[in-house]
């Protein structure tokens, strides 16, 4: 592995030698050292979360970081090049991570540096590190990511997280429950991806009553401002909120998962019960950012 | 061979002759050949064609394409028959099959895409299911190839 761009390039062997690397890395078995070595964190779109994420991973193994962060130089603005810039920033860095609204632009920075370049969120495209901290939270809570049965709730459509894990899971052999309002359902490309792959999945309007065979339920955020008429969102919104009461005839080994931030797609009711698993989600971040990082700088 | 075709586009001597084009698609082929260079290329356009209706055609004097560089041709007219002419008769005649890979000519249709806001050749996977699909390999949206916007 040379760069990290997109789930596309990973094969299964190295998700799981991610997996494991990270697994490694949380119970102290392996302690990557990244003194001296420096990461350079490009963020041409802001996203607080993931940088600070990124930024700790780094600290934790003893690295260092500089960070740009702002809207410049996505675009053929006056003044430098985005080739020019990148190549700059790569003589100064051992590894450039680099979130941007423009898509490919992960892909085309490890095109004209050397570096190895992690692509933390490329517009609507792909979200890498999103997904191997979500596969990771998978495997953590379920001992495996084989033959799972996942439900996917909230914005279906526009949202690249669900997108991308749905992709992973189903070379998992996962099957699904796509729960979201009718216009903003699964893209049809990607359930024909899925019907391509023998893949099995339903889709319903409501969390209630459709959670109790499902081993992850991954909540998303519906943004208001999809709906056309605000009085819509009213009506809907209730339907994709989820509360301790829908929780008592879960699985026992049920855990609901969210990118965060949260809004009020989870009700806090749901924090304390042992269900509740989107804050160590964060944390495994951290530890799936190490494991990236110290595969693609060779030091583990 | 008609009369009424050789008065319509010259024969050629030496080269290569690009048959049933699908009508209207000529420019595009130009472009995608590169042959805006130095070699006499005569076109034909809107032919009666027994096999394809109307049909474009185009004759590039002094070189022979390969038909790895033909291939190209047919994500734009799959029906376009490759000839090679030497002395004035068929040497080669073959269909074109679907390329797995282009480079440029192709304007990625997602206006989000690196390749519409840096001066960055598009690249394309093309799949060759049926229908015929390519995907951008920046911003990885999928097309179908009858969809692509060639560049002209
Ligand atoms: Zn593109």
């Amino acid at each position: 592995m040379k760069n990290l761009i997109s789930m596309r390039d990973l094969s299964k062997e190295d998700i799981m030698r991610l997996m494991d690397t990270a697994a490694k890395i949380e119970k102290g078995e392996i302690i990557p050292n990244m003194q001296r070595k420096l990461a350079a964190l490009l963020f041409f779109e802001p996203s607080t979360r993931t940088m600070f994420s990124f930024d700790t991973a780094m600290k934790r193994m003893n690295g260092d970081t500089i960070i740009m962060s702002g809207t410049k130089n996505t675009s053929a603005k006056k003044g430098e090049t985005f080739a020019d810039t990148l190549q700059t920033i790569a003589q100064y860095s051992d590894i450039i991570i680099m979130r941007s609204p423009i898509e490919g632009a992960a892909r085309y920075a490890a095109e004209v540096v050397d570096l190895p370049v992690v692509n933390a969120g490329d517009g609507a495209n792909q979200h890498p590190t999103q997904a191997l901290l979500d596969l990771y939270s998978i495997i953590k809570t379920q001992g495996k990511l084989e033959n799972l049965k996942i439900g996917l709730a909230g914005d279906l459509r526009f949202g690249r997280t669900v997108h991308s894990l749905a992709q992973a899971m189903a070379v998992f052999g996962a099957e699904f429950k796509f729960i979201s309002p009718s216009f903003l359902q699964m893209p049809d490309y990607l359930k024909d991806d899925l019907i391509e792959q023998n893949i099995k999945f339903e889709e319903f309007k409501d969390i209630e009553g459709n959670i109790d065979d499902l081993d992850i339920l991954y909540v998303t955020r519906i943004q208001k401002e999809r709906f056309a008429d605000p009085e819509d969102y009213e009506r809907v919104k209730g339907s994709y909120v989820l509360n301790k009461a829908m929780l008592e005839n879960v699985k026992e080994n049920f855990k609901v998962l969210h990118p965060l931030p949260r809004v009020d797609e989870i009700h806090i009711d749901v924090d304390d019960t042992k269900f509740a698993y989107y804050f160590p989600q964060a944390k495994n971040g951290v530890y799936t950012r190490q494991a990236i990082i110290s595969i693609l700088l060779g030091e583990v | 061979m008609s009369q009424v075709k050789t008065i319509k586009v010259n024969a050629i001597k030496n080269g290569t002759v690009i048959d049933h084009i699908a009508a209207g698609k000529v420019l595009k082929v130009i472009d995608i050949l590169n042959l805006t260079g130095n070699n006499s290329v005569m076109i034909g356009m809107n032919l009666t064609s027994n096999k394809i209706g109307k049909k474009d055609i185009v004759k590039i004097e002094n070189r022979e394409l390969s038909k790895e560089e033909a291939n190209s041709i047919a994500l734009i007219s799959p029906s376009a028959t490759l000839i090679i002419i030497n002395d004035f008769e068929v040497v080669k005649k073959t269909s074109l099959d679907m390329p797995e890979y282009i480079e440029e000519h192709i304007i990625c249709s997602n206006p989000k895409c690196i390749t519409n806001s840096e001066e960055i050749p598009s690249k394309y996977y093309i799949n060759n299911t049926e229908p015929a699909t390519a995907r951008c390999l920046y911003c990885e949206k999928k097309y179908l190839v009858e969809d692509l916007k060639i560049k002209i």
